[in-house]
């Protein structure tokens, strides 16, 4: 990773006697995307809050670009802010609230007017600056509200579940958008989320929280791909997982007995020794179904028997009953189908699964 | 069930009304007394209120007064509420309680307690401590008018404002208070209304030269009753008409200019 623009340093934050953060260590690099991502209540909305000025650090200290921000007041840390209510101004139609921030800045006035244009214009809400916000749908606001965080040219952008409030069509189209002005604009953007496919579709890196701390910090891949704990694999996407007995480790590479005596091969997190108890952690995507007697040489392959078939659309989900445990298995439509009751065996190549700490 | 309620909506308005309807005709009067039958209409009273030293002098007393204590009672009332808006404010309704105790309190009571204040200080019997025991009776009104529009200003709006680099002082004066204007004109129109009409505490802090419209309605009372009484209330009347009216005009006003707001400086 590039040198750390935003810092935090064993960040606490503590309200009373709750403790909301705990000794939180993160690097941001500049021009980076980073998610926020967690259960509510977990604590990222806080730590964003601290970044921005409107929540003080109880102990730690976050550094922007080396300057030490515990005490500058929020209106002094040049970050623009997009809340999930849009918190437009009410009182101001939308050219004034775009302006806002120039206006606080001394922008001459000439400036002004051409600079908020382009900012409308890069949202594509050019043709409304005369209306009032409430005249507006929930998505143009936001657009207008994203518009009004650009427009200064902040050192960084703060987004606090910004299309939470807007209905499904219309968030993936705006994650679109904003993902785009980001490459484009080279942005610093942390984006407070609790929906795991926005964080997936949008991020550099995800950050996911739990409990006032950091569970994992890493690529969309490797958060999904390579949990780094049982909160992480279940938090994030689906998954199987299927508890077992550490029986050899090599390397990366980590065989796993289950309660029935079978051995099933994959990669797993460091740390684990011989005699561990463990838990693979098999997405439903990953697994193929064969006949009982048609698994293919070198994958793992656990026996079953089909207790049921759902039809979704675009993939079929088969909960197969195994010795192991009760598994999920996500196929395409174009896969034979199994009655319920067939004996099936689920097949998986040792680099699908991934074996986590209990 | 919905003649029911017109029937009763009716009986209350008439209720609340009569009074008025009672009393503004007898305005009109060409009698010499405040009673029924009118004999003819005629603006005799009214003529009355303009030309007699008393009664001009009275108007000009209440709109002195009333004014002063609009003035002053919105701004301590509305910087009260602000205060009582913050967060990490201890005891907040113990203090809240206290900024509306004068609305509970009787004006008896309240103003034989100013004029034991006011007396030893010098200051009592002038235009001063009229303007300021109306004020004390006046603020609880924009206290609650006020913090029931902060209550709808949305926190995150100001907190938008601050992040886009607007210091406090310029978030309260752009945001804040735009949004919570029309609480504080309806503050300010209740408390002009309260000083136009205060009696009590006048008699006890007002000397002969601050006699107030209200108090000399009052005294005209015990002397004679003469229909300038009802000629003064229909100025009274009008006067709070035409504020209210003019508040609510200005309320309107900015929503049908688009966009415009405050100046930036």
């Amino acid at each position: 990773m590039a040198e750390s623009f935003i810092r935090f340093d064993k960040v606490t934050k503590d309200y009373g006697t709750v403790r909301v953060v705990e000794d939180l260590d993160l690097d941001i690099a500049r021009g980076e995307f980073v998610s926020l991502l967690g259960p509510s209540g977990s604590g990222k909305t806080t730590l964003l809050m601290m970044l921005a000025g409107f929540e003080t650090v109880t102990k730690g200290a976050i550094i922007l670009d080396g300057q030490r921000l515990n005490g500058v007041p929020t209106y002094k840390r040049d970050m623009g802010v997009v809340f999930q209510n849009y918190a437009l101004f009410p009182h101001m139609n939308i050219a004034r609230n775009v302006a806002f921030p120039l206006e606080m800045r001394g922008t001459a006035k000439s400036d002004i007017a051409a600079r908020v244009k382009r900012a409308l214009d890069m949202v594509q809400l050019g043709h409304l600056s005369d209306r009032m916000p409430g005249q507006l749908s929930g998505g143009q606001q936001q657009r207008v509200a994203l518009a009004r965080s650009l427009v200064f040219e902040p050192r960084v952008v703060l987004m606090d579940e910004p299309l939470g409030a807007l209905d499904k069509q219309l968030r993936e189209q705006m994650q679109l958008d904003i993902r785009e002005l980001h490459h484009r604009l080279g942005l610093t953007i942390i984006f407070v989320t609790h929906d795991q496919d926005e964080a997936l579709t949008m991020s550099d890196r995800i950050a996911v929280f739990d409990k006032g701390q950091i569970q994992q910090c890493a690529t969309p891949r490797q958060v999904y791909d390579h949990p780094a704990n049982r909160f992480v694999a279940e938090f994030i996407g689906e998954t199987n997982l299927l508890p077992g007995k550490v029986t050899g480790v090599d390397g990366s590479k980590i065989a796993l007995t289950m309660p029935d005596g079978s051995v099933l091969r994959a990669d797993g997190a460091t740390g684990l020794a011989v005699g561990d108890a463990a838990l693979l952690s098999l997405r439903p995507e990953r697994i193929d179904l064969h006949g009982p007697n048609d698994a293919p040489a070198g994958l793992n392959s656990l026996r079953g028997e089909v207790a049921d078939t759902i039809y979704q659309g675009d993939h079929l989900r088969i909960v197969v009953t195994t010795p192991a445990g009760r598994i999920i298995a996500r196929v395409p439509r174009k896969a034979a189908e199994w009655p319920n009751g067939a004996s099936v065996a689920l097949g998986f190549r040792p680099a699908d699964g991934w074996i986590i700490a209990p | 069930m919905r003649y029911a309620k017109a029937v009763y909506a009716t009986l209350i308005v008439i209720f609340l009304v009569a009074p008025l309807l009672v009393i503004l005709p007898l305005a009109f009067t060409s009698s010499a007394f405040l009673t029924y039958p009118i004999p003819r209409f005629s603006m005799r009273w009214f003529n009355e209120l303009a030309t007699n030293q008393t009664w001009n002098r009275s108007i000009l007393n209440s709109a002195i007064i009333a004014s002063s204590t609009t003035v002053l009672a919105t701004v301590l009332g509305t910087l009260a509420a602000l205060g009582l808006r913050s967060q990490d404010l201890r005891l907040k309704s113990q203090i809240r309680t206290l900024f509306l105790l004068p609305m509970v309190v009787p004006a008896v009571v309240l103003g034989v307690g100013m004029q034991a204040v006011f007396v030893p200080l010098g200051i009592n019997s002038t235009y001063f401590s009229v303007i300021v025991a109306h004020s004390v009776i006046a603020m609880p009104f924009v206290v609650i008018s006020v913090s029931g529009a902060l209550a709808g200003v949305d926190r995150r709006v100001e907190r938008a404002a601050e992040s886009l680099g607007a210091s406090p002082w310029r978030v309260f004066r752009l945001v804040t208070l735009p949004l919570a204007m029309p609480g504080v004109l309806s503050g300010a129109a209740l408390a002009f209304a309260t000083s136009l009409d205060e009696v009590v505490l006048t008699l006890f802090v007002a000397g002969p030269n601050q006699r107030t419209l209200a108090r000399q309605m009052f005294s005209t009372l015990k002397e004679n009753i003469s229909p300038a009484i009802a000629s003064a209330a229909f100025v009274i009347i009008v006067g709070t008409v035409v504020i209210a009216a003019a508040l609510l005009l200005a309320r309107m006003t900015p929503a049908r200019r688009k966009g415009r707001v405050p100046k930036t400086t």
